[in-house]
């Protein structure tokens, strides 16, 4: 059986350079919702039933070929700081580390699967990809989906199709999101415009981190609300499209802020650097919104391309509980200020200076397939 | 001092977004934010949220105000014994067999939270022969309303056979 530090001692396959361009999508998300036929939803559960769910959902997930050597954990064996880390590595939703007895998870190796058991959902399994690749992670996902059926009975409805804790859920179960960094957007004073006209074609919108539309770090998450009377294959291709053509908005606003404004580009990543450099107490908002800029950079021309893939690692890292796995034990607020910014450091070392010689949006080349819309007609 | 949506306590939780092109707010204390799932950027939908709102007003109406409804509350799922009170009080059903004992109240609560009524996704394997029949029969049943609305008796016959072929 994994340990939890050999799972996390590496990062994630979707958080490392695994994909050869990174631009504005940075990871595309899947989530079915499962449950089993015969068996009160955990909420509703006496603690026995929940128990005897548990016994039957985590052989059958363990015994998936890709599932082989997972992490797999009930979560009254983890400690309140593991359940955090994964919770800040998207492999745990947060209402779900809150879970104890009776509750689990099963991780894959590279965290590319994680499979919740006992959350809201008797089984809700989770697959995450670098970039915009929505339906294949979908495909990924749906195999595993399938192939639990030979051993599991899902409460299944001809019309309100899979049946969910959530009404919300019903049908597909599916939830799909992607990650999206959108610097180019918030500078260009664009942001709001955009995230308006996705909200009104009935896609969900939130910062990745922060309240409401606000967004430190520039980052947000796009997804479906409905999951009832479409397929998965319409979601998902609706979804794709609108994501796409943020992206590409996001490639021209950049375009545009380096025609324009050059300089005042220049400075704000040239600052960001510094203080990321340099700074010896750093708090999580300020690392973000910095990190942001020096991503930027990274996809502009004034970094290096591997910049992005670092500060998206560095993104988790950084994270409290990150921080608090990290060292071993538990840090007041003012201590995880300094030991951030050393981290910071300590990465940024040997990273070189900005170059602001030749900066342009071109120089990452065609964005993942998703700088332009899709023709998927 | 913003109280929160749910209880009287100081709001501390502010939450915007968009849905459906409107902007929807929530005010929420620290206890019912963490009760709510709402401190979690990556798993919460305000749709959770509302749908309390929605279940409220079905309890409303079924509690004598407008017309009566056809079948009082207090109604239990055979299987669980979850009542519609629950479902207000937790926005969450209690097993599957739920969605057999509530068919009728929750197609009303699924308009505005889905694109539409009935699922048109995947199925599993072992029911995808089953499904198969399921919208065959639906369908027949459609065509064979038509038929008798437009007087072809010749033609609902030979459907109402089909149907009866199929088991039903």
């Amino acid at each position: 059986m994994m340990r939890f530090n050999t799972l996390v001692r590496n990062p994630a396959d979707w958080m490392t350079g695994a994909h050869p361009e990174r631009g504005a999508v940075l990871t595309s998300r899947i989530r079915l919702a499962r449950n089993l036929r015969r068996h009160p939803f955990p909420g509703w559960a006496k603690r026995e039933q929940r128990a005897e769910a548990f016994s039957l959902l985590r052989p059958a997930v363990e015994a998936l070929p890709a599932m082989k050597d997972a992490f797999s954990q009930e979560l009254s064996d983890l400690s309140s700081v593991q359940k955090q880390v994964l919770v800040e590595r998207h492999l745990a939703s947060r209402e779900h580390a809150a879970r104890g007895d009776g509750s689990g998870i099963v991780i894959e190796r590279r965290q590319t699967f994680s499979f919740m058991l006992n959350e809201e959902d008797h089984l809700r399994m989770q697959a995450i990809r670098p970039g915009l690749q929505l339906q294949a992670t979908f495909e990924a996902l749906s195999a595993l989906d399938t192939a639990l059926e030979s051993s599991l009975e899902f409460a299944f409805d001809p019309t309100l199709g899979y049946l969910t804790t959530c009404p919300t859920n019903l049908g597909t179960g599916l939830r799909a999101s992607a990650m999206l960094h959108l610097p180019g957007l918030v500078l260009g004073d664009q942001i709001g415009q955009v995230l308006q006209a996705v909200g009104k074609i009935g896609l969900a919108v939130r910062g990745l981190y922060g309240e409401g539309t606000e967004s430190l770090g520039n980052l947000y998450q796009i997804s479906n609300q409905s999951t009832l009377g479409e397929s998965e294959e319409t979601i998902i291709r609706h979804l794709e499209r609108v994501i796409a053509q943020v992206a590409h908005h996001e490639q021209n606003a950049r375009e545009k802020l380096l025609e324009d404004d050059p300089e005042m580009v220049a400075d704000k990543i040239g600052r960001a650097y510094g203080v990321l450099r340099h700074a010896h107490i750093i708090d999580s908002k300020e690392a973000l919104n910095h990190l942001s800029l020096l991503r930027l950079g990274g996809s502009v021309g004034i970094f290096p391309a591997s910049t992005a893939p670092l500060c998206d690692s560095l993104l988790m890292e950084i994270q409290p509980a990150h921080l608090q796995h990290h060292t071993g034990r538990k840090l007041s607020p003012e201590e995880r200020d300094s030991i951030r910014a050393k981290i910071i450091r300590e990465r940024l070392q040997n990273h070189p200076s900005p170059d602001k010689s030749n900066p342009s949006p071109a120089e990452t080349g065609p964005d993942d397939g998703s700088a332009t819309p899709s023709d998927d007609s | 001092m913003k109280k929160c949506d749910f209880c009287d306590s100081k709001a501390t939780v502010f939450l915007t977004q968009l849905v459906d092109g409107q902007t929807k707010k929530v005010c929420l204390c620290d206890q019912c934010a963490q009760e709510r799932g709402v401190t979690d950027p990556t798993g919460f939908s305000l749709a959770d949220l509302i749908l309390g709102g929605i279940a409220a007003a079905a309890a409303a109406t079924q509690s004598g105000e407008g017309p009566p409804p056809p079948q009082g509350s207090g109604k239990k799922c055979p299987a669980c014994g979850f009542t519609m009170e629950d479902l207000h009080r937790v926005r969450r059903f209690g097993c599957a067999e739920c969605y057999t004992a509530f068919r009728d109240e929750i197609g009303p609560m699924l308009r505005g939270m889905h694109r539409g009524p009935s699922h048109v996704g995947k199925v599993p394997a072992g029911l995808a022969a089953l499904h198969v029949k399921h919208q065959r029969l639906q369908d027949l049943r459609g065509r064979l309303e038509q038929a008798i609305a437009s007087e072809n008796y010749e033609e609902a016959a030979g459907i109402r056979d089909e149907i009866k072929a199929l088991g039903e």
